[in-house]
């Protein structure tokens, strides 16, 4: 199983064999013995384990966090992996460790790094800082001592005193290493990654395909360690672009890259902003909509979005590529129409016209990082107050990601009141068969499912629906 | 000044038990545990999974030297199980192996035949079947039965609140090497330093000093680790000492969840009586409470609860009972307010259901009722420098509550999918143990001879900032920098017979103890001083920043030199102390007496958004009127009052902990269970000193603060309700806590 892998931690150049299944985590750990990164979790919801990963993305070097538990090292390969210890200066805390320092943001301690990576992140990639987003790349840290109110107040300082600084903005990292925010060696990274060879091949099929990993970590990481993977990355599959009148997603692309997407921020900008609402940043970053598709959770946020969408996917193996629609690809609870030799290739969907809405809704116990109770799409088109055509889509209430088609049928070609609304959410509880679990009973998911169909209509068309009937 | 270990932990150098070095040859354990909830084991078969490669024991009850029992307050805790387990998780095998992934291979060989047994998992259930841990206990004063004539409106209910997880962010685990053939060292993470060397004595049968313990810092415990962190570390203890060998053991965070408890599920029948304008009469409570398979510190707890039945309120006529229910379930254990925050909320509760149908606000019973000085509690303690209603009014006053209501309904009245709510939440909490015979503590004082100083005391740093304040208190009786003081690891060869860091005493008590440790040294290095300085009886040598001042002037001796010259001069640099809390005493045949050295009050202002339509909300502002006393240290008191209210409203509102029919934990998983994260923490806190309190229990005036800021978080339970009134004003709504989502959108259209 071991392969040779080279990659930048920090400061040190990487060269062992090891298994590309283990965790990073683990490699950080217990093989490098650095112990800044912490174990808290193991499945992506703490970020006690958060560091950065620098790659040369169109010839520029950008960083990013990722969940070092569910990133396997094998992934690594031609990167530079940033711990705590690779952020620290030898002598003082860096700009935005003191800030912590100063408001009292860090008490037991134990989360404290995994904040100070994702934050750092933050202030290494982004122009002009904001404190919405700068709290947007720390929302994947849970801690359970200060309540959050100090890591908010070091969070703004760092902020504001980021922002005073006189950073040039196409020399980031080295306008940044001159004001002492991040050590010095990160100057020579980009030389040193162009010098690290790529030892990565994608001819072996017969390897189980690994997307993003941000699910598959969590559910068989120890069985991973005994299988022949490869990554979705090493195909080039990451692209967003439109041909003609459609937007074509490549498999691996991540759900952050969809969020940053000028595309999907021109035609859907709703959406893009509630993306924050899909896992945590670390987790966007890494998540593939390939991987979202195939792994064929019931309760997926984005496959409800690109059922609603209508979406295509293009599926390849040796011999063949074919088409297929994504309503048409889940057979049952994780049984997919893909055979063991195929590949989900590219996602496809029409550009929304001018008479075209969409609407996205969630709700969860807790509203961010959260897997939904219930989720649910809606594309509409109308023509003077007439549903023209209209896909609606809905999670957690079917053993499959749910494209409720009768419901769809029925709203088509009438026009939309609030009655009618209410008509049809009848037949969306004939097309449903949610079950009772952790993520709530089956009577809630029915009513929220109603709930939230309502909110679609109540959002997209506040003066066609009356209120008074949808409360 | 900041957390004392701040900027280590910022740089991620700070040392957690996954962390240590491990000396060569350190071995793995891993606890295989009870799949089912209650049953007897018929046959339990280790030699396969003792056969494999790499695994060096598999240790059963059969094992234990000694005894078999870990139990705290009551003995019915085994270590390992022997002919029957109680709960799923319950400890049955330690495999101990040279890599945590054999261990884990291992213990899927092992082979274990159960017969099935009844499996009890709701508390009323239990009581029903008298499956309970000890008789119910009752405290009372006045007479209800009589005093229900008086009333105006008498009203009953039943309203149930859930478990929480602690969620420490590093989980339980402790490290035991052997240190020749007479000691072993445990590195634990604990709370309870002396609980774990006490155990672990008894279980292997060697006296408690060859048993060293050390806790070095926890990464959070919240009370998780004050009983339920011994099992652990006599486990890998047993295991240190049969091998001969460092053992580690460290739970995953799945077996942290599976196999700890968690705070108290409550369920509660009350019935309280009134005058039409509000005045309380009578209140008559009866908590049912989720012990758990095994007492671990539920009487304690319940006894707790007994004990803030009534909040913030008098209540002439108050019966009060409690009752600790057996169950199936893995032993729930101390919590950040230890029962307090269950009891409060049933009063809170019932206070607002009485509003309701006297046509008041709750606001005004609450502030109707507040304790003033001289106020009788019904356990017989007399109410002493209230700041009750201080808190109260200044509340109102500071945050323009008028205001507030105003802004409410002005919103209200024109938003149909949004509507607000409000409320008030005072709390008024004891602070001691309420076991008297705890409030004890000691302090070690070294001074070094180039006038470093070295503190060791019980208290066991987890993040709530006891060394910095123990720290200052030395700081300022020895008037030297802050950055001359260490303040060492907990160690019971350092200190001994420890109580546990618990109860929100912790900085008083060991503060305490530091203040009369470096008075004894600063009054040798006066005396010294005097003598060295030729001066004469009425002479008056003081220290100040550093500096030996003689009648009030400088003269040319330093701390330093001081110091160098008393040791020359053979003058002990060193001084143990000890203080016990004075003035706490209760009798548990009447529960009658005084058990609390003083009481922590404050006054929260809620405010919530509903979505009416989603049924999901946002805490928009928490306001905090909070006595503190004469803060030690502001910034960690603020940081602890803010961190213990968002955990309190992540307890009341997405924290839920649900188990299945057979006892199988369903929020397994960080995935499953939701803590609140940075947008779950109100946009808007605000937190005021209030001004003008002392406190002479605590060391310089201070104020203990850990638990009492997080009943504060039960206002957001009533925030959220009062929305849903707002919403839906002719609906009637029972809701238990925590108030999810799924349960608000059920209760406003299901």
């Amino acid at each position: 199983m071991e392969q040779k892998l080279e990659f930048i931690l920090n400061d040190k150049n990487i060269s062992v064999h090891d298994n590309p299944a283990k965790t990073l985590l683990d490699f950080i750990r217990n093989n490098e013995g650095l112990k800044g990164t912490k174990e808290g979790c193991r499945e992506g919801d703490c970020g006690a384990c958060t560091v950065l990963l620098g790659e040369i993305v169109s010839n520029k070097l950008k960083y990013k966090s990722v969940n070092s538990c569910l990133f396997p090292v094998g992934r690594v390969a031609g990167k530079h992996v940033v711990t705590i210890e690779g952020l620290n200066d030898p002598k003082n805390l860096t700009p935005i460790q003191e800030e912590f320092n100063n408001e009292g943001a860090s008490q037991c301690g134990f989360c404290t790094p995994g904040f100070v990576n994702s934050l750092t992140g933050y202030v290494i990639e982004n122009n002009k800082l904001e404190f919405h987003k700068a709290e947007n790349a720390i929302a994947g840290n849970i801690c359970r001592c200060t309540g959050y109110s100090s890591i908010k107040r070091a969070t703004d300082n760092v902020v504001e005193f980021i922002n005073s600084l006189n950073i040039i903005s196409n020399e980031r990292i080295k306008s940044l290493v001159d004001k002492n925010i991040i050590p010095k060696y990160f100057l020579e990274i980009e030389n040193r990654l162009i010098k690290l060879k790529k030892n990565e091949s994608n001819d072996n099929n017969s390897k189980m395909l690994v997307g993003g990993g941000t699910d598959l970590f969590v559910q068989k990481a120890e069985s991973l360690l005994s299988q022949e993977i490869s990554f979705s990355n090493n195909y080039n599959l990451n692209e967003i672009k439109i041909i003609g009148s459609e937007i074509q997603l490549g498999a691996a692309v991540t759900v952050e890259q969809i969020k940053n997407s000028e595309i999907f921020i021109k035609y859907f900008p709703t959406l893009t902003e509630q993306l924050s609402l899909f896992a945590s940043l670390p987790i966007r970053n890494s998540a593939t909509i390939g991987g979202n598709i195939v792994n064929a959770s019931p309760i997926g946020d984005s496959t409800s979005i690109f059922l609603a969408l209508n979406s295509d996917l293009i599926i390849s193996s040796k011999e063949k590529k074919r088409k297929i629609k994504l309503s048409e690809f889940y057979k049952g609870y994780k049984i997919l129409d893909l055979m063991n030799d195929e590949l989900v290739e590219e996602i496809i969907f029409e550009l929304p016209g001018s008479n075209t809405k969409f609407s996205f809704e969630k709700v969860s116990k807790r509203t961010y990082l959260d897997i939904a109770s219930v989720n649910s799409a809606i594309k509409i088109e109308t023509e003077n107050n007439l549903i023209k055509s209209v896909f609606l889509s809905a999670g957690g209430v079917s053993p499959i990601p749910l494209l409720l088609k009768e419901t769809s049928n029925y709203l088509t070609n009438k026009f939309i009141t609030a009655q009618l609304v209410l008509d049809s959410i009848n037949i969306v509880h004939s097309e449903i068969s949610p079950i009772s679990d952790i993520r709530g009973s089956a009577d809630y998911k029915k009513l929220l499912l109603s709930q939230l169909i309502k909110a679609h209509f109540i959002k997209l068309f506040p003066e066609l629906v009356d209120m008074e009937v949808l409360l | 000044m900041k957390n004392f270990d701040a900027i280590s932990h910022i740089k991620g150098k700070s040392l957690y038990i996954d962390d240590f070095s491990l000396p060569e040859g350190t071995l793995h354990a891993l606890v295989f545990d009870s799949k089912i909830a209650h049953g007897k084991i018929l046959s339990l078969n280790i030699e396969k999974a003792k056969l494999i490669e790499g695994v060096y024991a598999v240790i059963t009850a059969k094992d234990i030297p000694n005894e078999n029992q870990i139990g705290g307050i009551i003995l019915d805790e085994t270590l390992l199980a022997e002919n029957e387990v109680h709960f799923i998780g319950e400890p049955i095998a330690i495999v101990v192996a040279k890599s945590l992934e054999i261990a884990r291979k291992a213990a899927k060989e092992i082979e274990i035949e159960f017969q099935k047994l009844d499996v009890i998992i709701e508390p009323r259930d239990a009581f029903a079947k008298n499956s309970l841990i000890v008789p119910p206990i009752i405290f009372s004063s006045g007479n209800v039965n009589e005093a229900w004539k008086e009333c105006d409106l008498v009203v009953e209910g039943s309203i149930d609140s859930g478990a929480q997880e602690h969620l420490y962010l590093e989980t339980q685990g402790a490290i035991s090497i052997p240190i020749e053939e007479n000691k072993i060292k445990i590195i634990s993470s604990t709370q309870s330093p002396t609980a774990v060397q006490k155990q672990a004595s008894k279980v292997l049968g060697v006296p408690m000093h060859q048993i060293e313990v050390d806790v070095l810092r926890l990464g959070g415990a919240f009370g998780g680790k004050e009983d339920q962190a011994t099992a652990w570390a006599v486990m890998s203890c047993l295991a240190a000492k049969i091998l001969n060998k460092p053992v580690k053991l460290v739970l995953s965070r799945e077996d942290d969840l599976r196999m700890t408890g968690k705070r108290h599920p409550y369920s509660s029948d009350y019935k309280i009586g009134l005058t039409k304008n509000g005045k309380i009469i009578a209140y008559e409570v009866t908590f049912y409470q989720n012990a758990g398979a095994v007492a671990d510190l539920s009487t304690a707890v319940l006894e707790r609860t007994l004990f803030h039945a009534t909040n913030s309120y008098f209540i002439p006529n108050v019966k009060a009972t409690g009752i600790s229910c057996k169950t199936n379930l893995p032993p729930n254990t101390a919590f950040r307010g230890f029962g307090g925050p269950q009891g409060m909320f049933v009063i809170e509760s019932a206070i607002v259901k009485a509003a309701s149908l006297l046509g008041l606000s709750p606001s005004e019973i609450q502030k109707r009722n507040l304790l003033v000085d001289n106020n009788s509690f019904y356990y017989g303690q007399v109410v002493k420098n209230s700041q009750a209603v201080n808190s109260w009014v200044k509340a109102e006053e500071k945050f323009n509550c008028k205001l507030m209501l105003e802004e409410i309904q002005n919103f209200n009245n024109k938003n149909k999918l949004y509507k607000k709510g409000i409320s008030f939440m005072p709390i008024c909490f004891g602070i001691s143990f309420t076991s008297s015979f705890l409030n004890q503590a000691s302090a070690l004082v070294h001074v070094y001879s180039d006038g470093s100083v070295g503190i060791s005391t019980a208290a066991v740093e987890m993040g709530q900032g006891v060394n910095v304040k123990i720290a200052s208190v030395a700081s300022r009786i020895f008037s030297i920098n802050v950055n001359k003081i260490k303040v060492e690891s907990t160690n019971t060869t350092r200190v001994a017979n420890t109580s546990p860091t618990a109860a929100s005493s912790a900085a008083d008590m060991n503060g305490n103890a530091t203040l009369i440790a470096c008075t004894t040294i600063l009054n040798r290095l006066k005396n010294f001083a005097k003598i060295a300085l030729s001066a004469t009886e009425n002479d008056v040598v003081t220290i100040v920043d550093e500096s030996v001042l003689l009648n009030n002037q400088k003269i040319e001796l330093t701390w330093q030199n001081l110091i160098q010259k008393a040791y020359f001069n053979r003058i002990s640099l060193s001084a143990q102390a000890f203080y016990a809390t004075p003035e706490v005493h209760f009798d548990r045949i009447i529960n009658q007496g005084s058990p609390f050295a003083y009481h922590v009050y404050g006054t929260a202002i809620t405010t919530a958004t509903l979505d009416v339509i989603r049924g999901i909300y946002k805490i928009d502002s928490v306001k905090i009127v909070h006595d503190f006393g004469e803060s030690l240290n502001k910034n960690v008191d603020l940081g602890q009052v803010e961190g213990a209210l968002v955990q309190g409203i992540g307890w009341m509102t997405m924290e839920e902990i649900k188990y299945s029919e057979e006892g199988k934990l369903l929020a397994n998983a960080l995935s499953t269970y939701k803590i609140p994260d940075i947008y779950s923490s109100p946009e808007n806190i605000e937190i005021v000193f209030l001004e003008k309190s002392k406190n002479k229990f605590g060391p310089l005036n201070s104020k203990a603060i850990g638990e009492p800021p997080l009943m504060y978080g039960i206002g957001a339970y009533f925030a959220i309700l009062d929305a849903m009134k707002s919403a839906k004003p002719s609906k009637k709504f029972e809701i238990s806590a925590p108030i999810t989502p799924e349960k608000v959108l059920v209760s406003l259209h299901g």
